[in-house]
């Protein structure tokens, strides 16, 4: 069926080329993080750890961990039933009014990030959240919100409203009903929005880079601000367990979507 | 129903719609109404410049990511279901990468002493590394990496809608498989086009991080503007009025676009 012609032999040589511009800077990070060398040599002269050891031997970037894993696990305890909820309303309510509130729930996603970041800095400088846990937790559920929305609603979409119909109708109430017989069946939905949530909140750095400040800095404020004075190796170490992480989540969260369809 | 929107819904308001209100607020007034912030936008070379520069890279980084983005679409899109789920998984690796670590990642390729200038140099096509970073260049060759799926997606998407029918119609009228591409399977796409197109522009117009680290200082993107504002000279009305014309820049190009295409289409991708 596929014949060679020279302009197929050419489709294939521009993609391959593309496909490893795309994924060379995703390998290059490992080898780096386990070189030796205090500058980027490549190939690196000799393995070592001693960058995984800088990462974890020093306090401040400990200390940066801890906070980014917290506001991420807190994002996504608060951003998951909200947006659950709100997924749910927009899929079974029939009012005018919804169609905007889905919109405005998308908002985060149409607003450049610096805009958003400047003027949550601008209200926060305002109620005193600038550089406190509640402050950096709050701005990310709101920035996570829209990935279990649109995530939550995928899933409703393939679910037969009537069965939740008929549980009503043999007598239980709303919300029993919704536990019992809808939310099992987008579980999986409900599960992969969730760590969209905590990866969209374990990457954020640009809200980040106004609102955090003193012992609540996440780590990728810190990787911004080391990367912007000089290039550390540690940085390759912490991008590689981070890789690591994402793609180990994105891989459950997609496991989970296809068991869902 | 509403009660069950309304925790998401206060969220989106206090922590979106109120800080952008605000900041357009702050832009026309202080201590009074004042369109001096926007006189100053408009007139004053450095954010003129700016905004120029911005959206030169823009076009630019659109017009390169539609290039290479399209003949990866296109393959993913011909060749067996087995291929086109590898092809594509390729296409998204980066994407769940963190900008930050992509960032690190052409920094330690690009630089004076990176793999890049050293790999030439030992292979003797230079002699001097070449500045492939800390200028427009890095920051181009960053930018495209990181918004390139954005462009993939919905042109394999669209590309996936077109019947092969219609190609194998063409075919056997006698065109060529050239003249079928062009007159063809090319306008069909147009809509994945116009849809990744409008992604990758809005989502370069207000980039921040990789301008900063790998422009080197010189490529002043509109959103370094509104952050230099803030942080270094405390112009908090400029910085506003900056951000208003940039979002506004980005709403009305969402709303050119939708005349044509639905805008779940273009922003469903991400």
């Amino acid at each position: 069926m596929i014949r060679l012609s020279p302009a197929r032999i050419a489709l294939y040589m521009i993609s391959a080329l593309v496909l490893v511009y795309l994924i060379l800077p995703v390998l290059i990070i490992a080898p780096i993080s386990f070189s030796s060398a205090r500058f980027l040599t490549f190939p690196p002269p000799s393995f070592s750890t001693r960058w995984y050891q800088q990462y974890f031997g020093n306090p401040a970037w400990m200390q940066a961990t801890r906070v980014t894993l917290t506001v991420a696990l807190s994002t996504v305890v608060i951003a998951t039933p909200f947006g659950v909820a709100a997924a749910y309303a927009i899929s079974q309510s029939k009012l005018r009014i919804m169609r905007f509130i889905h919109m405005a729930l998308l908002l985060p996603l149409v607003v450049p990030i610096i805009i958003t970041a400047v003027g949550i800095f601008f209200v926060y400088a305002r109620v005193g959240l600038v550089a406190t846990m509640p402050g950096l937790v709050l701005a990310n559920v709101m920035l996570g919100l829209p990935y279990v929305v649109i995530s939550v609603l995928a899933g409703l979409q393939s679910f037969d409203a009537a069965q939740e119909m008929v549980a009503r109708s043999l007598g239980m109430n709303r919300l029993r009903s919704f536990f019992a017989v809808t939310l099992p069946q987008i579980k999986s939905s409900v599960v992969a929005g969730g760590i969209f949530a905590f990866i969209s909140a374990m990457d954020e750095t640009i809200v980040a880079l106004f609102i955090s400040g003193g012992q609540y800095q996440p780590l990728t404020k810190r990787m911004f601000t080391a990367l912007r004075d000089e290039i550390d190796p540690t940085i390759a170490a912490i991008s590689t367990l981070m890789t690591a992480a994402s793609f180990m989540l994105v891989l459950l969260a997609s496991a989970r979507q296809r068991r869902n369809s | 129903m509403l009660a069950l929107v309304s925790p998401a819904l206060l969220v989106i308001l206090a922590l979106i719609v109120l800080p952008v209100g605000w900041l357009a607020w702050q832009s026309i007034y202080h201590d009074g109404f004042t369109l001096e912030n926007y006189l100053r936008v408009f007139t004053e070379d450095i954010y003129w410049r700016s905004f120029a520069l911005t959206f030169e890279i823009s076009f630019a980084v659109t017009v390169i990511a539609l290039l290479l983005g399209y003949p990866v679409a296109y393959l993913a899109n011909s060749v067996p279901k087995g291929c086109s789920i590898l092809i594509l998984s390729l296409v998204v690796l980066p994407f769940w990468t963190s900008v930050l670590v992509r960032a690190y990642a052409w920094l330690a390729l690009l630089q004076r002493t990176g793999v890049i200038n050293q790999f030439l140099r030992y292979l003797d096509v230079i002699s001097e590394p070449l500045a492939l970073v800390h200028n427009t260049l890095g920051t181009v060759v960053a930018t495209v990496h990181i918004l390139l799926p954005f462009m993939v997606l919905p042109l394999y998407a669209t590309m996936q809608k077109i019947p092969s029918d219609l190609m194998q119609a063409g075919a056997s009228l006698g065109a060529s498989p050239s003249l079928t591409f062009f007159r063809v399977f090319l306008p069909l796409s147009l809509p994945g086009v116009l849809a990744g197109c409008t992604m990758v522009f809005v989502l370069c117009l207000g980039f921040y991080i990789t301008p900063e680290l790998l422009g080197g200082g010189r490529t002043v993107m509109v959103s370094m503007l509104v952050s230099r504002n803030v942080e270094l000279y405390n112009q908090f009305g400029a910085a506003s009025a900056v951000a208003v014309v940039l979002l506004l820049s980005v709403l009305a190009i969402f709303f050119m676009v939708s005349r044509f295409i639905p805008l779940d289409r273009v922003l469903g991708q991400k």
